[in-house]
């Protein structure tokens, strides 16, 4: 027996090092057909370790501290050896996971895989996006610029809207009567402390239940079903390792490029990554005149904005912002349809998930403005159409499948309905987008 | 690979109405500031000019003096002709005067400007720069095309002269903002009635170009590596990555 495999053993026999690296990564079948969009689970991973490590280097030199938060900034932009860079590659980070997290939810809506038996590793996945958009929302704040401040403001002055307890909670929340320093400091506790830690337990929950119950894949079908009766190894099943451990490799390789592209020549994204009036200290005394948000909370904040206040009060508008992200996880439950993925389906799905993209674009669009009546009515109609999306799901789904029916086993991978299906999409986001960008 | 190349334009443009969203809501169309921010004598003209004769208002307390050895003044220069006698070299730029006072004074404390280019823009600025008029129902005697009802008084007036206000009739009959200058000052010339001022726009130019520098001191180091990183990431990673992946997948069919 060589050395290391002694080592080894001796390991093995007080801890499960090879069996775990065995049912996770080495042994751990996936199905052989994931496509483009399979990429985007371990780049949300990427993005995640990014973000920690970026952080922990921040968190060095930046200063929860109203009087000194926002030189902090410039201090680690100017004077930290190499704070420019870990700074841009947070900022981006921080935009980059919403892309990802987006892209990857948007792979389990079309080919279901949310649907029986995964449905708590989507209800883990929402708690995930739940607890990102809690990080992402009180690291804004840190840098104590005017939209770190007013956003701040606006979001948390929405709990005060809340019937009888509202103003004593947002009260609490902000531990001041205005946000200030006493907000900025327990912000920064829970985003480098409180919310890593719950996002890194969930994610932990996310994979354990997916390498329980195995991936699913765009033909939703499952290959545990027709395993090797010798073996037992799914027949359409590849191990993680190297398989699937190469071609991440080559999505990150890509995803770097992109990510570096932003981080070097366009940190600001045109304001979208980092919003211009941020490059101005907090001030309590002058509103901004335009308050947005950035772009990944815009389509929840056009939905906010859309519900009108009746009854003498504005909690509709919270309550519904609310319920446009609670209402995700239920998704494996308003699913009635018998098929998984949307290769599958009828024309029922198709349509409804057509004017999906379009409500979710446009609405994202449409957060990001400045309110006009006429963009208020869009943004009614693109409200409705998104809860009508998800509380019509149990009827339009029912007996809803295609003319094709489910295979046996996966198939070879279309390239040419593959390419169709992109266009499909790219054209439904790019007319959604130019066309609320212009009411 | 051809297909790959597709599916990555696709996922690129679901980014394109991102950047595309501009919010251009209201204001006039800002004309472009020529500024290069590899041009290190433009930039050592704007710092000149930044710290005669805005460093006295204003602060750029994120902004240390040394640090103009990235526009390729060496310490003795800048301590030979931008440092105030009572500072080190390693300072950064404060100013005297305390926010409190200031108010009290001038109305409004003048702004940190260390980061202004990042907030405002640089068109912004060069349009700002040039666009202060004689205005009487000022306390100042000076308003600005596009910040209205500005506290600062034109400190440039000398160089650029006085100019006014004219409200024209456009395009579709909505009223147009225009300013003419009326009386040359030591930079600016009238002949036959047409002002020349090109010699005065290349300074506010220079000063433009030097706070877009200092908004990010970093910038030009940020695309030299950011070039090699792409070159690393394209032409080695990538290919590496894709001929790896062909390799190990091609058994599976």
């Amino acid at each position: 027996m060589s050395k290391g495999q002694s080592i080894l053993n001796w390991i093995d026999e007080r801890f499960p090092l090879s069996s775990t690296m065995k049912a996770h990564i080495t042994e751990y079948y996936a199905p052989k057909n994931f496509n483009f969009w399979y990429f985007f689970g371990s780049l949300a991973m990427l993005v995640l370790v990014i973000q920690i490590v970026t952080g922990i280097f921040l968190t060095m030199n930046y200063k929860p501290d109203a009087a000194t938060a926002f030189l902090s900034v410039e201090y680690i932009m100017r004077d930290v050896a190499g704070g420019w860079i870990i700074r841009y590659m947070h900022s981006t980070g921080a935009s980059m996971f919403f892309v990802v997290v987006y892209l990857h939810m948007f792979r389990g809506l079309i080919y279901g895989s949310y649907k029986q038996p995964r449905e708590l590793i989507w209800v883990f996945g929402t708690l995930i996006f739940l607890c990102l958009m809690a990080e992402a929302f009180m690291g804004y704040l840190l840098p104590w610029g005017q939209m770190s401040f007013w956003g701040a403001q606006v979001i948390v002055n929405l709990f005060g809207s809340i019937p009888v307890i509202g103003p004593d909670l947002s009260v609490w929340i902000r531990g001041d009567y205005v946000v200030s320093d006493a907000t900025l400091n327990r912000f920064f506790a829970l985003h480098v402390i409180a919310v890593p830690l719950v996002l890194l337990a969930l994610v932990v929950a996310h994979l354990v239940a997916l390498h329980e119950v195995g991936s699913n894949n765009p033909d939703g079908v499952e290959i545990k079903k027709n395993k090797d009766p010798k073996t037992g190894i799914p027949l359409d099943g590849i191990p993680f390792h190297p398989y699937y451990t190469v071609k991440d490799v080559l999505g990150v390789a890509v995803f770097l490029i992109v990510f570096s592209a932003i981080v070097f020549f366009m940190p600001e994204m045109g304001g979208y990554f980092l919003e211009h009036p941020n490059f101005d200290p907090a001030d309590p005394l002058k509103t901004p005149p335009h308050i947005a948000p950035v772009w990944y909370f815009t389509p929840f904040y056009a939905i906010l904005r859309a519900i009108p206040s009746f009854l003498g009060t504005q909690v509709w508008g919270v309550l519904g912002m609310g319920a446009a992200v609670v209402l995700i996880a239920f998704l494996p439950w308003l699913d009635k349809s018998p098929v998984k993925s949307i290769r599958y389906r009828g024309p029922k799905f198709k349509f409804m998930l057509v004017l999906f993209i379009i409500a979710f674009i446009g609405l994202g669009i449409l957060g990001a403005m400045p309110t006009t009546s006429s963009r208020t009515v869009i943004a009614q109609v693109l409200s409705a159409v998104y809860f009508a999306f998800f509380l019509g799901m149990p009827i339009y789904t029912k007996n809803d499948v295609g003319s094709e029916p489910v295979p046996s086993r996966v198939t070879e991978t279309n390239a040419k309905r593959q390419l169709r299906f992109l266009v499909l999409v790219a054209v439904t986001v790019v007319g959604a987008a130019l066309f609320a960008m212009n009411v | 690979m051809k297909t790959k190349i597709r599916h990555l334009i696709a996922a690129a443009a679901f980014m394109l109405p991102l950047g595309a969203a501009v919010a251009s809501e209201g204001g006039p169309a800002l004309e472009k500031a020529p500024i290069d921010i590899h041009d290190t004598e433009s930039l050592q003209r704007g710092a000149q000019l930044f710290t005669n004769y805005c460093l006295s208002c204003h602060s750029a307390s994120a902004m240390r003096y040394n640090r103009l050895a990235d526009i390729g003044l060496t310490e003795d220069q800048i301590k030979e002709n931008l440092l105030p006698p009572d500072a080190k070299v390693g300072d950064t730029m404060s100013i005297a005067m305390g926010k409190k006072d200031a108010k009290v004074w001038l109305g409004a404390a003048p702004p940190d400007l260390s980061v202004i280019a990042r907030s405002r823009g640089a068109d912004y600025l060069y349009a700002y720069l040039r666009g202060f008029y004689r205005d009487d129902t000022r306390p100042t005697g000076w308003n600005n095309l596009v910040f209205d009802k500005v506290g600062m008084p034109h400190v440039f007036w000398q160089w650029q002269g006085d100019q006014v206000l004219k409200t024209v009739k456009g395009e579709g009959g909505h009223e147009e903002h225009q300013l003419e200058l009326v009386k040359a000052g030591t930079m600016t010339k009238l002949e036959n009635g047409k002002a020349n001022t090109v010699e005065f726009d290349r300074r506010m130019a220079d000063l433009t170009n030097y706070l877009v520098y200092m908004g990010e001191p970093a910038q030009v180091k940020r695309h030299q590596i950011g070039y090699v990183v792409l070159m690393f990431l394209g032409l080695l990673l990538l290919p590496l990555a894709y001929f790896l992946k062909k390799e190990y997948w091609k058994d599976i069919h």
